[in-house]
């Protein structure tokens, strides 16, 4: 099912089905060049395949955008140890809702993309580690699941080509943390969600203590695409460094909001004003973040030439994350924003680390009394100066996830700030943001 | 402790769904799936999933008060949760919010008097670009404004 | 070694093993990095963040307390950047760490204040309110104080990792995280307060202890802890000769840290009401208070007479007295008394062991394993002992062995034991009660991995009926395995007495490896009692003492003349029997309470505790420390004094020497084989081995005298009885 209209200005390679009648199923699948790429892969050695991902530039859609085929190389084929296939299916950052999508729309996909990764790095089991909130998509993934060892795409010796391999869905309980790599690992084996230190890295010691390939839905996704039209031809629908399409989750306010699959490196502005359908009720744009929560917020005039991809984003300070595009009008407080994120990294954080535990907290009652007029100025610097003490210190990303788009709001909004100030009510406590009916 | 066959098919499955000797992945799934069932992670459910998996209580304790989705006294049958963080918030889930505490007269995760209905104030739940969004118990709700909020609960006390 | 690592920490240049960690590293050269979560021993957590140091070409700053050395690395602690990290760190601590630092049992002694001190910013820029809980009591001697609790999850690790218990746990997530116990609200545990004494800040509290003084009021008397044969050293605090508390906060001696409830709490005997401060002499057929000169004068008076009436004397020594003690009444008796009749329970078979091991003239102390040993030696072989609850001390070095060293553990028990948990084979021995079936009766059981039993701290009583077959039976099941470890220590109680432990060290030396041997005994001296010949067959040392002389049981049962009993409780009923008759025809006790065996004395010496003297103990490995005297009772006497003052009072104080606990023990170091250790190494505090061990000892074999009480955490024999932690934590946990 689809829950916004598709926009001319995709380009649709991982929703390629979306929209036909029960695109979900095994048989569409199959009648749509389904599992074509496996067996192609099948017929590959592993290094070629591994090279095939690289040739597509292909990045982590999960947040770190660290590149694929370089992940998969650092596994050890080699070991004794059995290897092991992870999805991370958590997608909890905010403003991110394009894993839920491509699951519940094209879940073989999503088997194909791990049984390859499989192939590549000798991996015979994998896991789809998917948040407790998306409940239905267990239903629906363990359906396809189901469809797909019935038809022999998953099990053992599968279509002849004499590679098993076993796929199971599991089901988180509520913790954004979770979606950190090693603290999902953690969660996996029935554990609190807090991170592993680090070294060794999952590609070395990740589930069950085996080497394990770990990577966000939508990067699997993208595999098959690669393995069927080549690593060149992925590549070359998005940039020289970043190749392919990102799903975009356009929210906030803006007339079309809904996820969008676009190639790497879209205009900014484009995507507001033509994607997105422009600026709800005529007001005018204040700011964007890019890329989830975790990503620093770009003002208005830093959107100007700026474009979706890693580098645009890397040059203005920020990142494009996990693709959470949310877009923020003029009648937005940005006290309030930066308020409301800390309240969810505070309630978020696993609670391991003390400059993540004890640092997001105090921003949390700060920015909370601050909103509601009892804010001083000393505390504007404050606020900044916490999360800068929280910076890179933290024992996983989370606590600089939290940090840096603290440091961002004050830093280019102050002023918003200084309105605060003095008892002052919230200036947009009145605007009406517009429900969709 | 005794739970339904289809609830013991799916135990079942999830205990040889991990490598040998790693039956302790199928905790939280199990936490889950039992509190669907019993309304909430009980004391009993503790020590029998304890048992079957192999751990203290105190290690399925330690693990279930980390997951905001597990709780230990029940919820209403109805667990209506609200989304407030970002996105739903610039489509006034905070309003939303408000809105539900003030019409059936509860706190963050109170229950109503007769069991029914309870709420929560959640955060980002992935229905950013639906915003804002609530779940019940499991269903999701895409755009919702205060009367179409309305218009579920007063489906939900028809269903009771 | 040649392949050490080349690094620079602070312009210093280092050189360590490979795997070491920064931290670890740094303090060999004395550039200290502060830490909170980094515990030596314990696993690594890289949460408190203090450790944060700056290495080049590394983008961020590093945690020193997981980074292993490398090759030219170049590591800072003392940069601006560094010192940022650590002063904010402790900001963050603070901000809802409560400043309740003058009511704080930690205050003085605490991490966080210390850290603050040195590392911290002056004023606090946190003007919220801080969250607050109210405080939790977990069991009789443990409560939480979540506030105060920082998070460095020491004591969760302790207990699990060093204890094999683990009965905290962390709950909750983020800032509202905190401990909780195993059993809801409350622990159920050993009570070993080991976590209390590992938290860095005050948030885990002894019952005993707290709210009871602050720490720099305190005099810390480093001395023996005098329950068990492990030997653990205990620093007791005291104040106004008061003991408050006990840990071993200089980590000295065979134990380091290491101590289990009876260690850290159960001092409290000392000041007990029933606790004897005054000398009884039975007047009119009941005890009275007398004065120590008329009881001294009585009892020479007594012991004169029965020698010029040439009447029997029998001597009965103690196993939890000084070795001066036994020493010294051992030669008094046998030259002074001209008796042999001297004994004390024993509670293992070393003598049989000591011959065995004799073979072939034979004086290996490498036969002898030490309490080190247990951490260090490749595997490890446990015979008939629940070592968890008997031998604290000996199963946490077993326990930190298998962690750190992936030893094999063997354990072959009647029943189910925490090792079972970790050993690499398990084998349970014996058959229900009253079950019939003949020949050996054993079974291997699958141990690793299985879910935590009962950690209750009770010594449960052996339903099981196990002959020494059975263990045989279960060691050649092992032999292949334990021929193929490299090494092997061997423990074993009581099960095995005189000829079965000769058979058991030919299967030791059967097996073609190193093997080392611990015969364990129960209490703080069973190991020094024989070592200083409180024996009839023996005179100190192993020296066969070629004379006849009665046993512990025999002289109960004789007329004798006299009966002199120092630190033994003889009259105990057995479990729901009766006490034996008194048969001597004059019984002096010195003991510091009226047990079974005091009520029926004609004259009663109040003695000293060994928290209140001087002297040495040697525990079951052999070892031996010094015992420092850290409060007095009033009216009581150390046992050696008592025994000078009768000497001196027979008249006979010229004969025997001077009985300062010094010059005994130079006398020993002189006169008592294996006994010659280095004083410096114990009169620093530190643990010296002893080597009793010089060919076979010819003595007659007597089976059957040896008996373990094989008290479990929470039982020490008669001062157990007047220990109120003991008996409130029975009490807890019976009331449940
Ligand atoms: C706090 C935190 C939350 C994260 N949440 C997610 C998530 O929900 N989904 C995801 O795919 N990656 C998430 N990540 C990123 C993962 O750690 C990891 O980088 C990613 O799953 C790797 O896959 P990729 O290379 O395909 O992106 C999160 C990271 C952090 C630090
Ligand atoms: S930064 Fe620290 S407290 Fe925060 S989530 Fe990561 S480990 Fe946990
Ligand atoms: S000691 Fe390194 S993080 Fe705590």
């Amino acid at each position: 099912m689809l829950y916004n209209e598709p926009s001319p200005l995709e380009t649709r390679v991982l929703t390629r089905r979306f929209g036909i009648p029960n695109a979900a199923s095994i048989d569409v699948y199959l009648a749509t060049e389904g599992y074509q790429a496996f067996l192609k892969a099948a017929r590959m050695k592993p290094e070629e395949i591994i090279e095939e991902v690289k040739i597509s530039n292909l990045r982590g859609r999960g947040g770190a955008g660290f590149p694929t085929g370089m992940k998969w190389s650092f596994v050890p084929r080699s070991s004794p140890k059995p290897k092991y296939i992870v999805v991370n299916g958590d997608e909890g950052e905010p403003g991110t809702c394009k894993d839920r999508v491509l699951i519940e729309n094209d879940p073989h996909q999503l088997i194909e993309g791990v049984l390859i990764a499989g192939l590549a790095v000798d991996a015979h089991a994998g896991y789809v580690y998917i948040r407790g909130e998306y409940r239905y998509l267990i239903e629906a993934l363990e359906k396809a699941i189901g469809e797909a060892y019935a038809k022999g795409w998953l099990g053992k010796n599968i279509q002849g080509t004499g590679f098993d391999f076993d796929l199971y869905a599991h089901t988180g309980a509520g913790s954004y943390e979770c979606g950190e790599e090693s603290a999902l690992l953690e969660s996996l084996e029935g554990k609190r969600g807090v991170p592993r230190i680090r070294p060794p890295f999952p590609a070395v010691v990740g589930a069950f203590q085996c080497p394990t390939v770990l990577n966000n839905v939508e990067t699997y996704c993208a595999v098959p695409a690669i393995l069927r039209d080549g690593g060149a031809a992925f590549a070359a629908l998005g940039l020289p460094k970043a190749g392919g399409t990102k799903m975009t989750c356009l929210s906030g306010h803006v007339n079309k909001p809904g996820v969008y699959e676009l190639p790497l490196g879209f205009p900014v502005m484009k995507m507001i004003n033509e994607v997105g359908g422009g600026i709800r009720g005529g007001r005018k744009l204040k700011a964007m973040i890019p890329g989830g929560s975790s990503c620093p917020v770009l003002t208005a005039a830093e959107c100007e030439g700026a474009t979706m991809d890693y580098d645009s984003m890397a040059g203005r300070k920020t990142m494009l994350g996990s693709g959470g595009v949310i877009i923020l009008d003029d009648q937005t407080c940005m006290v309030k924003a930066a308020m409301r994120l800390m309240r969810f990294y505070s309630h978020e954080s696993c609670g391991w680390c003390i400059p993540c535990r004890e640092g997001t907290t105090w921003l949390r009652k700060i920015l909370v009394r601050f909103h509601e007029g009892g804010g001083t100025r000393t505390d504007i610097d404050l606020i900044g100066d916490i999360a800068k003490n929280m910076l890179g210190r933290t024992f996983c990303p989370l606590g600089d996830a939290a940090a840096m788009p603290t440091i961002a709001f004050v830093e280019k909004f102050r002023e918003e700030f200084e309105d605060h100030l003095n008892g002052k009510p919230c200036p947009y406590e009145n605007a009406t943001h517009l429900v969709t009916a | 402790m005794t739970f339904s066959p289809e609830l013991e098919a799916r135990f079942e499955k999830l205990l040889t769904s991990y490598p040998p000797g790693r039956q302790r992945s199928a905790l939280i799934p199990m936490l889950l799936y039992a509190q669907d069932e019993v309304g909430s992670v009980s004391d009993e459910v503790i020590d029998e999933v304890a048992r079957r998996i192999g751990v203290t209580p105190l290690q399925v304790n330690e693990v279930l008060s980390y997951y905001t989705m597990l709780h230990r006294k029940p919820m209403g049958k109805y667990h209506v949760q609200v989304c407030t963080n970002i996105s739903c918030l610039l489509n006034g889930g905070d309003k939303l919010w408000e809105h539900v505490c003030k019409r059936l007269d509860l706190g963050n995760k109170e229950v109503t008097e007769d069991g029914q209905i309870s709420i929560e104030e959640v955060e980002c739940m992935g229905a950013c670009s639906w915003a804002p969004a609530i779940q019940v118990n499991y269903d999701f709700h895409h755009f919702v404004t205060p009367e179409k909020l309305d218009e579920i609960l007063d489906g939900l006390r028809k269903k009771q | 070694m040649a392949d050490l690592v080349n690094l620079t920490i602070d312009g210093k240049a280092v050189q360590a093993a490979p795997g070491t960690l920064v931290i670890d590293a740094a303090k060999t050269v004395g550039v200290e990095i502060p830490a909170f979560c980094y515990y030596e021993g314990l696993s690594l957590q890289a949460a408190c963040r203090m450790c944060l140091v700056e290495v080049e070409k590394m983008p961020k700053l590093m945690t020193a307390c997981t980074l292993p050395v490398a090759e030219g690395m170049v590591v800072r602690t003392e940069t601006p950047q560094v010192a940022a990290a650590r002063k904010y760190m402790l900001e963050f601590l603070l901000t809802n760490h409560p400043l309740d630092c003058p009511v704080c049992d930690k205050g003085g002694e605490c991490e966080l204040q210390d850290m603050t001190f040195r590392y911290g910013i002056g004023e606090s820029r946190f003007t919220d309110e801080k969250a607050h809980t109210p405080e939790k009591q977990f069991s009789p001697v443990v409560f939480y104080d979540a506030p105060r609790c920082i998070l460095c999850y020491r004591c969760v690790r302790i207990c699990n990792e060093g204890l094999g218990v683990g009965a905290l746990g962390v709950i909750n997530r983020g800032v509202v995280s905190e401990i909780a116990p195993n059993k809801g609200d409350h622990l159920e545990c050993d009570e070993c307060g080991a976590c209390i004494d590992i938290c860095p800040v005050g948030a885990l509290t002894s019952g005993i202890y707290r709210y009871k003084t602050r720490p720099w009021e305190m005099t810390h008397v480093g001395t023996v802890c005098t329950h068990c044969a492990d030997g653990c050293k205990t620093t007791l605090g005291t104040r106004n000769d008061r003991i408050l508390r006990g840990n071993n906060r200089d980590s000295s001696g065979v134990s380091d840290g290491f101590l289990c409830i009876k260690g850290r709490y159960a001092f409290d005997f000392y000041d007990h009401p029933e606790r004897l401060t005054t000398p009884l002499a039975r007047k009119n057929g009941k005890l009275e208070e007398v004065s120590w000169a008329e009881a001294l004068e009585i009892t020479a008076r007594k012991f004169r007479e029965n020698l010029d009436a040439r009447g029997a004397f029998g001597v009965i020594g103690s196993n939890h007295t000084t070795n001066e003690e036994n020493y010294y009444l051992q030669k008094f008796a046998r030259q002074v008394l001209g008796t042999n009749h001297i004994d004390h329970h024993r509670t293992g078979d070393v003598v049989a062991l000591f011959d065995a091991l004799g073979e072939g003239g034979s004086a290996g102390r490498e036969k002898l394993a030490t309490v080190a040993d247990l951490y260090k030696l490749k595997a490890v072989l446990i015979l008939g002992a629940d070592l968890a609850l008997e031998h604290p001390l000996l199963s946490f070095q077993v326990r930190a062995n298998y962690r750190h060293h992936r030893a094999h553990i063997y354990a072959v028990t009647p029943g189910s034991v925490r090792e079972d948990k970790y050993s690499a084979m398990s084998i349970r021995v014996g058959a229900p009660a009253g079950s019939a079936g003949s020949g050996p009766r054993w079974e291997p059981v699958s141990g690793s991995g299985s879910a935590d039993g009962d950690p209750s701290g009770f010594y449960h009583p052996r339903n099981a009926e196990v002959s020494t077959a059975d263990y045989f039976a279960a060691l050649e099941h092992l032999r292949d395995k334990l021929k193929a470890e490299p090494e092997l220590v061997i423990l074993f109680d009581d099960s095995f007495q005189g000829n079965d432990v000769r058979r058991l060290v030919e299967f030791g030396n059967s097996l073609g490896i190193p093997v080392r041997w611990v015969c364990l005994v129960d209490y703080s001296n069973s190991r020094g009692a024989l070592d200083m010949g409180i024996a009839p067959e023996l005179l100190p040392g192993y020296e066969p003492s070629g004379q006849p002389g009665m046993r512990l049981h025999e002289m109960l049962a004789a007329p004798l003349g006299a009966l002199w009993v120092v630190g033994a409780n003889p009259y105990e009923p057995a479990p729901g029997g009766t006490s034996p008759e008194r048969r001597a025809g004059f019984l002096v006790v010195q003991d510091m309470f009226l047990t079974e065996t005091a009520r029926l004395a004609d004259v009663v010496l109040p003695a000293a505790s060994s928290y209140e003297k001087n002297g040495t103990f040697t525990n079951v490995t052999g070892e031996l420390q010094r015992l420092k005297r850290a409060v007095n009772v009033m009216g009581t006497k150390p046992d050696l004094e008592i025994i000078g003052f009768i000497a001196r009072e027979m008249g006979a104080a010229a004969a025997l020497g001077p009985w300062a606990p010094d010059a005994v023990f130079e006398e020993i170091r002189k006169n008592v084989r294996g006994y010659d250790v280095p004083a410096p190494v114990i009169a620093s505090g530190g643990a010296a081995q002893t080597a009793p061990l010089n060919g076979r000892i010819a003595v007659e074999a007597a089976p059957g005298l040896v008996r373990s009480e094989h008290n479990g955490l929470f039982a020490s024999g008669t001062l157990g009885r007047y220990s109120r932690v003991l008996n409130s934590v029975l009490e807890s946990r019976v009331g449940r």
